[in-house]
């Protein structure tokens, strides 16, 4: 069945892709039991992301709590793929779309936003989605008509994937040994974490964040530091840091090796997914790791990643907010 | 065991500007007396009580401690440390 009435419905139920030339041991043999990477393409949703999911939950989880109503006006700190996702909600359902956006974000996000019809107010460089989120919050108590649907508090965030992103990865892959996920707002990893879990004894949940330039760090003291809400520590198994030079070379790997065109996060996502595949090995043991494509790489192209040296990549990325 | 410690610019009035420092221990605790000895001031902006301040992170080898061991985990010659502070993604 893949006929919806309405772009909203055709959500989720996203191709989970085996890596057979990427995956260290694809076949069970003499060496060991296979060690195989799966690619859930979260690149297949409406707007071309993960963030579809929490957004369309937060927003009809708010429209069920009679918290927002057509004409109502959101709120909404993001480096991207959430505003771009609830911009088109929001578009289809008859709101106004208001984003905070770091300044260094790419100009391909911009676009889309606007095209969306999305008012995009910008934040400093300086601290990040730090200083978003501080932004957008700040507005949300001077305009108490606005709602902020806030995607790093938001029960609904982890919800969606607890309910729809959890439930497709086991469904395709109930052998799983290992989820890899990126740790941004952490609502993929606590939703399919907790999901996970609950039903795949001994899953282990891996998270990695990506590390960027020293700007998006330059807080002024500590406490300005952020942890969102959501997050659980209980809920992760690891938790590794990627920076960009490594980021952008598996982005590279996945097209070149399975033709697979994702975005920069993605890249952090699978070199935290190969090192546990290379643990896998090491031991000896059968493992089935599934990780999530965040996006396609073609909001990205303008970055640089795409061309080049690695090392010219890395670079050009100095100071972006590529994930 | 000698590793090199990455400092992040908000810490890095205690090292004199410097992003990278050499530190001594075989755990992540004596690493950072080992800072703390030649930085003076430094822990109490890392370490709160006896756990990592909240909204400061400690990677070993690009790990995040809080999963490895915590303060107690094991440092092995050539090791890289990041000290970084909490922030944002999504």
């Amino acid at each position: 069945m893949a006929r919806y009435d309405s772009l909203l419905q055709a959500l989720g139920n996203t191709p989970l892709v085996g890596l057979q030339r990427l995956s260290p041991r694809w076949d069970d043999g003499e060496d060991g039991p296979h060690v195989r990477l799966w690619a859930k393409l979260e690149d297949r949703n409406p707007t071309g992301s993960i963030k579809d999911r929490p957004a369309l939950r937060m927003i009809e989880q708010a429209e069920r709590d009679g918290l927002v109503k057509p004409g109502d006006t959101l709120l909404e700190p993001t480096s991207g793929n959430t505003g771009i996702s609830l911009a088109m909600a929001a578009l289809l359902k008859g709101y106004r779309m208001i984003c905070v956006m770091p300044e260094n974000t790419s100009i391909e996000r911009r676009q889309l936003l606007e095209l969306y019809g999305a008012k995009i107010i910008y934040s400093p460089a300086e601290g990040g989605s730090n200083t978003a989120v501080a932004t957008a919050k700040d507005l949300a108590a001077e305009h108490p008509e606005w709602v902020m649907l806030y995607q790093y508090g938001n029960p609904a965030n982890a919800a969606a994937h607890y309910e729809g992103t959890g439930p497709e990865v086991l469904a395709d892959l109930p052998e799983i040994t290992h989820f890899v996920g990126g740790l941004g707002t952490t609502g993929t990893l606590m939703g399919v974490g907790r999901f996970l879990r609950e039903r795949a004894p001994g899953v282990q949940i891996v998270a990695a964040e990506p590390r960027y330039g020293e700007g998006v760090y330059a807080l002024r003291n500590i406490d300005e530091g952020f942890v969102p809400e959501l997050y659980d520590p209980d809920m992760l198994t690891s938790r590794y840091s990627v920076g960009s030079f490594e980021a952008v070379k598996r982005t590279r790997e996945l097209v070149e090796v399975e033709g697979i065109f994702a975005g920069i996060s993605t890249g952090a996502i699978l070199h935290a997914a190969l090192g546990m595949a290379t643990k896998a090995v090491k031991a000896g043991e059968r493992a089935d790791i599934a990780f999530t494509v965040c996006d396609a790489g073609w909001k990205y192209l303008s970055t640089g990643a795409y061309a080049g040296s690695l090392d010219d990549a890395e670079d050009a990325l100095e100071g972006q907010l590529w994930a | 065991m000698s590793v090199t410690v990455s400092i992040p610019t908000i810490l890095r009035t205690h090292t004199g500007g410097e992003k990278r420092v050499s530190a001594s221990g075989d755990t992540l605790q004596a690493i950072i007396a080992d800072l703390e000895a030649n930085y003076s001031g430094i822990t109490e902006r890392i370490v709160d009580g006896d756990k990592l301040h909240r909204f400061v992170n400690i990677y070993v080898n690009d790990e995040d401690v809080r999963f490895s061991g915590g303060l107690e985990t094991a440092i092995s010659d050539g090791d890289s440390v990041t000290i970084l502070p909490a922030v944002a993604g999504g």
